[in-house]
């Protein structure tokens, strides 16, 4: 009967890839399942890179952390690319609406010279701090070896370069584009004491070699004294100054630092959850930057909110480690 | 703040918004935040110099890369929900997918991990910065490649394992071995591998077979796919070009070192080609161009013109493409012929043209196909026919360099193989050819540690000795689902049932033959 064979040939064979169905049986997968998983080359590697004969191509003993399976790290918002463009996209409208708004009232350009001044020289800088965090995630892109975490961190570099835009356009609209706001602030970010310990640091950053030491320094330890001291106290501390406008033009860096936690998390937990070992290698880093990463921010604090803004940061990170058993120096409050 | 009257020009807004964000760094030595930047010879004097090939923030990318990934999954989801595979011109067209999910989107994969390590390695921030954009652009076509694929996978065979094969299978070390080489070089090889040679030189000579192709057999996902990726190619090329042009420009002493990569990879784009060659040729069951013709307008002609425009740095056309000139005329029937007898060793299907596709080709390759090739597949015909479907036992000797079995021939000699062989170190190393026994000569290092699937086999690293064992096991190749004969098939029989056809006699025949 012609019906059923219609039928029977519509039926599919199988549900989805093998590889898929080896980890999660053969039933129909997500788009995300079948844009993350096993698609990394994992053996039969020809030939030794140049610039590395040590290591493979695609060599998990780049780092000193040991898992089973890095695959075992996946990212809780379920970003591919497709999940990922179609996020920021929306993010990055609310951004313009705000830009566009500020430029067109002249929110920024009214503001009395010296807090212009304090913008320039406290919080645009910033954009170079971005553009190491975008070089450190796309060296752990490359260096990774499993594709559900290569990919959160080309995505988080992709971000970074976009927040450095961002930042640099703040600069542009005070200057009426004409890149003297930004001349004077990267001569704050080579020069003025304020920003040499960060610079230092984030200097420092870039002669990292393990990957996940640096993605630790770089997007837990770092950002997570940065993020919420710039843009929730320091934001607080503007709109003191008088320029609560300015954080309309961060609310990007807002929403983004809030999602980020959520990956940041999900890796670190799975990782120290994963051995002894891991903990203790990931304790030792812990150790060895999270007081730098403190003292690096320690002049932005004492020029705007005062340093006990930064140690209730501190606090909040010592207490954000705790839930991994890791131990920093923030004394909670 | 200083005065500074003057409104920035989109060029230098663009600048101040990428590599202004850059510094000189005073904490770290340079050479060690950039180690990887020197060791290949290549002199850069001045990176202020790079042009941004496109001028895209972070802003526009997101807007534009969602817009397109909407409409792309929009196509998705349709042809999923009406079961759009029903639609194609004839199931063996599927065999092209299945060469292109195994060959082609690891490469992708490979090609995003690439370029974001050369997204790190220069120290020029503009460069950085284009090429970590390409690095996520390549991501993307992997996974939607694996998307517009998945509908296919759930109805046809072959295509269930792609990167796991891609790392094991014996012809697949052709192009993994290509993309292994690129990436295991220095930053700037590896632009002028992928960029320069691959992108901007060759891609059409992929994409068009593949895109139009799947436009020619009604296969509206992978069309969708390719008009989607278009734009970002378009990026990648214009990359492509900037990078050949800097390196150039930056110091005299670049331009034999440039020579000679692409010589190199000219050739090794060229190699790794022959299997598109016999994928356009022979497994479009509505034919766009013949590869001759594919190859005379988009190698021939605009690499020609390409070339002309480079000479005044004092690079030449790259050496042997005199051989690939000629070759145009023979290998995809060469390589067809090759898998036709391998086929239980593939994860596609394989089989003997029709009689109008014979003719067809007899009118594309006058000169070649009814004296060369014509002949071996009546006579296969005419075996198949009688029970006796040809397959070869014996397994293939492997270039050391491009990994294709040594199957070509020499230059205006159609019938003479076109082996070369040396020593190196005690040992004796095969080639396909002498183009690939140079670029072995010029590193044999590099080429003596080649992962090579025939001799993995013989060693005993793939689970067995036996071709039966190593398919099966090692390769996750189902037997008498995935390989052998397509006449007979799984596929062959679940498409006549599509279409309304039980299979004949015929064909049933094929299939107890082929098991
Ligand atoms: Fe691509
Ligand atoms: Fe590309
Ligand atoms: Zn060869």
């Amino acid at each position: 009967m012609s019906i059923e064979i219609k039928t029977n040939s519509v039926e599919p064979i199988r549900q989805t890839y093998g590889h898929i169905a080896r980890r999660f049986g053969d039933k129909p997968a997500s788009r995300y399942q079948e844009a993350s998983y096993d698609l990394e080359a994992k053996t039969n590697f020809h030939y030794r890179p140049l610039w590395d004969s040590k290591h493979t191509l695609n060599d998990p003993t780049r780092t000193a952390i040991r898992m089973e399976d890095w695959y075992a790290v996946t990212d809780p918002r379920q970003f591919y690319y497709g999940a990922y463009v179609g996020n920021r996209a929306k993010m990055q409208e609310a951004a313009e609406t705000s830009f566009g708004f500020c430029e067109k009232r002249n929110l920024l350009t009214r503001l009395p010279e010296a807090t212009q001044k304090q913008i320039l020289r406290l919080l645009v800088p910033l954009r170079h701090v971005e553009l190491g965090a975008n070089m450190n995630n796309s060296k752990i892109a490359g260096d990774v070896n499993a594709t559900t975490v290569s990919q959160m961190h080309i995505y988080t570099a992709m971000d970074r370069l976009g927040i450095g835009q961002y930042l640099s356009r703040i600069a542009l609209m005070l200057d009426g584009s004409t890149g003297a706001a930004l001349d004077e602030s990267k001569g704050y970010w080579i020069d003025d004491d304020l920003w040499q310990p960060m610079r230092k640091l984030v200097e420092d950053t870039l002669v990292v070699d393990d990957w996940f030491e640096l993605t630790l320094v770089q997007n837990v330890l770092m950002d997570g004294l940065l993020f919420p001291l710039v843009y929730e106290k320091m934001d607080q501390w503007l709109g003191e100054q008088d320029a609560e406008d300015v954080s309309m033009l961060t609310e990007f860096m807002r929403d983004w630092y809030k999602e980020s936690l959520r990956w940041t998390n999900a890796m670190i937990k799975v990782v120290v959850a994963e051995s002894e070992a891991n903990l203790e290698q990931v304790q030792a880093w812990v150790d060895q930057w999270e007081p730098q990463a403190y003292n690096a921010l320690k002049p932005l604090a004492e020029a705007s909110t005062g340093i006990e803004a930064l140690d209730e940061i501190r606090a909040q990170l010592s207490t954000r480690l705790k839930k991994f058993q890791l131990q920093s120096q923030g004394v909670s409050a | 703040m200083a005065v500074k009257s003057k409104k920035l020009n989109l060029k230098d807004k663009y600048q101040y918004l990428t590599r202004d964000m850059a510094w000189e760094p005073t904490y770290q030595k340079k050479k060690d935040i950039f180690p990887d930047e020197d060791f290949e010879g290549i002199k850069i004097t001045d990176w202020s110099q790079w042009e941004d090939p496109f001028r895209l923030t972070m802003d526009a990318y997101w807007k534009y890369q969602a817009e397109k990934e909407k409409k792309l999954y929009a196509i998705f989801d349709a042809f999923a929900q009406n079961n759009g595979h029903q639609n194609i011109s004839d199931a063996r067209y599927v065999n092209a997918l299945k060469l292109f999910l195994t060959g082609v989107s690891p490469l992708e994969h490979a090609a995003f991990q690439g370029y974001a390590k050369v997204g790190r390695q220069f120290s020029g921030a503009g460069a950085r910065v284009a090429c970590q954009m390409q690095a996520i652009d390549e991501l993307r076509h992997s996974q939607t490649q694996q998307h517009a694929m998945s509908h296919y996978n759930k109805h046809f065979n072959g295509l269930h394992d792609a990167a796991y094969m891609h790392d094991r299978v014996w012809f697949l070390s052709v192009p993994k071995s290509f993309f292994d080489d690129a990436r295991s070089a220095g930053p700037f090889e590896f632009l002028t591998a992928i960029s320069f040679s691959f992108e901007y030189v060759l891609t059409n000579l992929l994409f068009v077979p593949f895109m139009s192709g799947a436009a020619y057999n009604g296969d509206m996902a992978t069309v969708t796919f390719g008009f989607s990726a278009q734009s970002d190619e378009a990026r990648h090329m214009t990359l492509g070009l900037e990078v050949i042009k800097f390196i150039l420009e930056q110091h005299e002493d670049n331009v034999p070192i440039v020579q000679r990569w692409i010589d190199k990879w000219f050739w090794r784009g060229f190699r790794l080609l022959s299997l598109v060659s016999m994928m356009m040729d022979y497994m479009l069951p509505n034919k766009v161009m013949s590869w001759s013709e594919a190859w005379e307008v988009y190698y021939e002609q605009n690499g020609g013109a390409l070339f002309k425009d480079l000479e005044r740095y004092g690079i030449r056309p790259p050496k042997y493409q005199d051989v690939a000139n000629d070759a145009k005329h023979h290998i995809s029937h060469q390589l067809w012929g090759t898998f036709y007898q391998y086929s239980q060793a593939t994860n596609f299907h394989t089989w003997i043209p029709g009689k109008d596709e014979m003719d067809w080709m007899s009118e594309k390759y006058p000169e070649t196909f009814d004296k060369y090739y014509r002949p071996r597949y009546e006579h296969w015909a005419k075996e198949h026919a009688e029970g006796r479907r040809f397959y070869n036992n014996t397994l293939p000797q492997l270039c050391q360099v491009c990994q294709v079995p040594t199957l070509f021939t020499e230059m205006g000699e159609p019938t003479k193989l076109s082996h070369r062989q040396m020593k190196y170190e005690g040992e004796r190393y095969h080639f396909c050819s002498e183009a690939c026994c140079d670029i072995f000569k010029h590193e044999p290092e590099k080429y003596v540690q080649a992962w090579l699937p025939v001799h993995q086999i013989y060693q005993g690293n793939c689970e067995g000795g036996d071709v039966e064992t190593v398919v099966q096991k090692y390769y996750h190749i189902n037997i008498g689902e995935d390989n052998f004969e397509y006449v007979g098939s799984p596929d062959h029989k679940r498409w006549l049932s599509i279409k309304g056809k039980s299979s004949d006699d015929k064909t049933e025949r094929a299939k107890r033959d082929a098991a």
